[in-house]
């Protein structure tokens, strides 16, 4: 708090561009698990023993270490069970979480942000043992061949597990991850043709749905003893005791989407209606879709299911009575916990109200450097090919990132005079992804949101866009009413 | 390893394009096999189950009731045509090109060259019968449609961005 408090508020982005120590050692024994992963551990590749080894001696001082070493040695060997599959991919998320604590810890001295720390343990969610041991069965199969080796039929084992969970709500993050996780697979089968493989990125993918197969892992509960459903489920997701009553400002939409699934997630602050200091929250809804519903399309799915999506594209505040959130800073939205308020600016709510904001931290399980998003506000930057430059630093902007049906554009951004936007950071570098810009249009300066056309649009390009994305809705619910109910 | 190698949110799937659906409902790419479900022209009641084999370009046509297309001797007919056309509009043609094998050499990846490339080499018709489970492919498609939004956080979609480049 101190801190934030003598802080001028201006970025840092010298410290965004210095080594962070610690991280390429970590990531070096990452890429060492995540080669032997991509060639299979039924029978593993020559130097697959070194690399599973080095990541045991990486968390030999943790609880985890006496699991992972003896599952370092089967898997060595070829004889990994799904117990040791499991602890492999426990130590490599934990690996990942050290370099995720000290890329924000960085982030934060370069922005003044204050962090809360973690609360401990939360509730334990019930979820279907069988469905859990089915996911986890099909991971274990994938990680035996690897992914040269992975073929068409293995790959399709994973869809009859995904349509049995997608219906309950409790499942819903792991088939999500297992959907979006499997469809990039299928694409890519045979694997033996493969050219390049996204190595890191489907160890992520792989490591992180086989922790969410250890039952309980998305809720969380306490240390009990020391096996590896403890220490995953101990650091699974947080407790929602909490409830927050206020105004919430929202300062920008990020969207997420792979072919069967779209997330909303709004970042804003929160005014506590007790006088408190403001804090960093999100609120987000999601909904599995048709690979064919893109777009405009995905916004008109998520439209209906939270106010707060309209309330954003109004430029409204809304006023916020005891709203569940969960230790993460993620609100569980309910519509019936919140009311539209006054019309509120983002811009003036970035420069006024973010600086003195705070953060929460991230649940143990959930750390990684994927996950860093962290919304800030930025000014007085020069943008040149592609990178934007302020205080002797550089964030490269991620304009891929803005969705397809927005109102925002590359151009508009390297135009901009100020941003609001969340950074990011990937192989070694962090990145802005925009959410909004202020930037001049027909020269006068002009607020761009990437999320606008969330809750609907008059633009004429959007209009059209609407259109066509409704009827395309249009005929899948008719085939849908005539085929489904037969 | 290479940067895209160690990229943990590199863009694997692009997006699907945006196109109409009344003709075609459905296409996909999977299980080595271009496939898809087709409106038949006259009857609103009646669908055609349509599928291209990677490699071989065996190919088939029914209707969802199992009865063989009319159209479907010896050469695509007009509802393989059409899942063709539509998926190059959905996926865009490289990537229709690259998972049915067609060698594109120096073409240019539209629908009519990817579809006469195929032609050439006399495809025939495909042992295999896939409608039934193209079909329930299609059903298991539609049932999205049908599922719960929630509020609950997904904190795994961090790793799918959407994307506004064409991969
Ligand atoms: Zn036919």
């Amino acid at each position: 708090m101190v801190r934030a408090v003598e802080g001028s508020g201006v970025m840092r982005a010298d410290l965004l561009v210095e080594p962070v120590a610690g991280c390429d050692e970590a990531l070096a024994v990452v890429d060492g698990f995540d080669r032997a992963l991509a060639g299979g551990l039924l029978r593993p590749r020559a130097g697959a023993d070194v690399a599973l080894a080095a990541l045991a001696d990486a968390v030999g001082g943790t609880p985890l270490g006496p699991l992972v070493t003896e599952a370092a040695e089967k898997a060595g060997a070829g004889v990994a069970g799904e117990e040791d599959l499991v602890a492999l991919a426990g130590a490599r998320v934990a690996i990942l979480g050290s370099v995720h604590d000290a890329l924000v810890a960085r982030l934060d001295e370069a922005t003044w942000r204050t962090r809360e720390v973690w609360p401990g343990a939360g509730e334990v969610t019930q979820q279907s043992a069988n469905l859990l041991a089915a996911a986890r069965s099909w991971l274990a199969d994938v990680a035996r061949v690897g992914w040269h080796g992975m073929d068409h039929e293995l790959v399709a084992g994973a869809a009859p597990v995904v349509s049995v969970m997608l219906p309950d709500t409790g499942l819903r993050r792991l088939a999500t991850l297992l959907d979006g996780f499997a469809a990039e697979l299928a694409a890519s089968c045979p694997g033996a043709t493969l050219e390049r493989v996204p190595v890191r990125r489907w160890a992520d993918l792989w490591s992180r749905a086989m922790l969410l197969t250890e039952p309980g892992a998305a809720g969380s509960r306490t240390v009990t003893g020391a096996g590896p459903a403890d220490v995953v489920a101990a650091a699974g997701s947080s407790s929602t005791t909490a409830t927050v009553t206020g105004r919430l400002l929202p300062l920008g939409i990020d969207l997420h989407e792979h072919a069967t699934a779209v997330q909303a997630q709004i970042h804003a602050v929160l005014e506590p209606a007790d006088g408190g200091a403001p804090r960093l929250v999100r609120a987000s809804v999601s909904v599995p879709k048709p690979d064919t519903v893109v777009g405009m399309g995905v916004w008109q799915l998520l439209r209906p299911h939270m106010s707060l999506i309209a309330a954003f594209s109004e430029g409204r505040a809304m006023d916020l009575a005891d709203m569940p959130i969960t230790a993460e800073g993620d609100l569980r939205w309910s519509d019936d916990k919140a009311r539209r308020s006054e019309p509120a600016d983002p811009f003036a709510a970035a420069r006024l109200v973010l600086p003195t904001a705070t953060a929460a931290c991230t649940a143990p399980l959930a750390r990684h450097p994927a996950r860093i998003a962290e919304l800030v506000f930025l000014e007085g930057y020069k943008v040149a090919d592609g990178v934007l430059e302020l205080s002797g630093g550089r964030l490269v902007l991620d304009t891929d990132r803005i969705p397809e049906a927005s109102p925002l554009t590359p151009e508009l951004v390297r135009a901009s005079t100020s941003c609001i936007g969340l950074v990011r950071w990937d192989a070694g570098t962090f990145t802005l992804q925009p959410l909004a810009v202020e930037a001049p249009v027909k020269k006068k300066a002009t607020a761009v949101h990437a999320g606008a056309w969330a809750g609907g649009t008059a633009d004429k390009e959007g209009v059209q866009a609407e259109k066509a994305a409704a009827e395309a809705v249009t005929v899948l619910r008719e085939r849908a009413g005539k085929l489904l109910r037969k | 390893m290479s940067e895209w190698e160690e990229l943990s949110g590199v863009r694997v799937l692009p997006a699907a394009r945006p196109r109409k659906l009344a003709k075609v409902p459905f296409v996909e790419l999977a299980d080595g096999r271009l496939q898809g479900v087709v409106s038949s022209g006259s009857d609103i009641e009646r669908v055609y189950v349509s599928s291209v084999a990677a490699g071989d370009f065996a190919f088939a046509c029914s209707t969802n009731n199992n009865r063989p297309c009319g159209g479907v001797r010896g050469a695509f007919c007009k509802h393989i045509e059409a899942m063709i056309d539509e998926a190059v509009v959905q996926y865009g043609g490289q990537r229709v090109a690259r998972y049915l094998h067609v060698d594109l050499g120096s073409m240019a990846p539209n629908a009519t060259d990817i579809r006469s490339l195929m032609d050439q080499v006399r495809p025939s018709a495909s042992a295999a019968k896939p409608a039934a489970q193209v079909f329930s492919r299609f059903l298991r498609h539609l049932a999205y449609l049908e599922l719960e939004p929630t509020t609950e956080p997904l904190p795994e979609l961090q790793w799918f961005a959407p994307s506004r480049a064409a991969v």
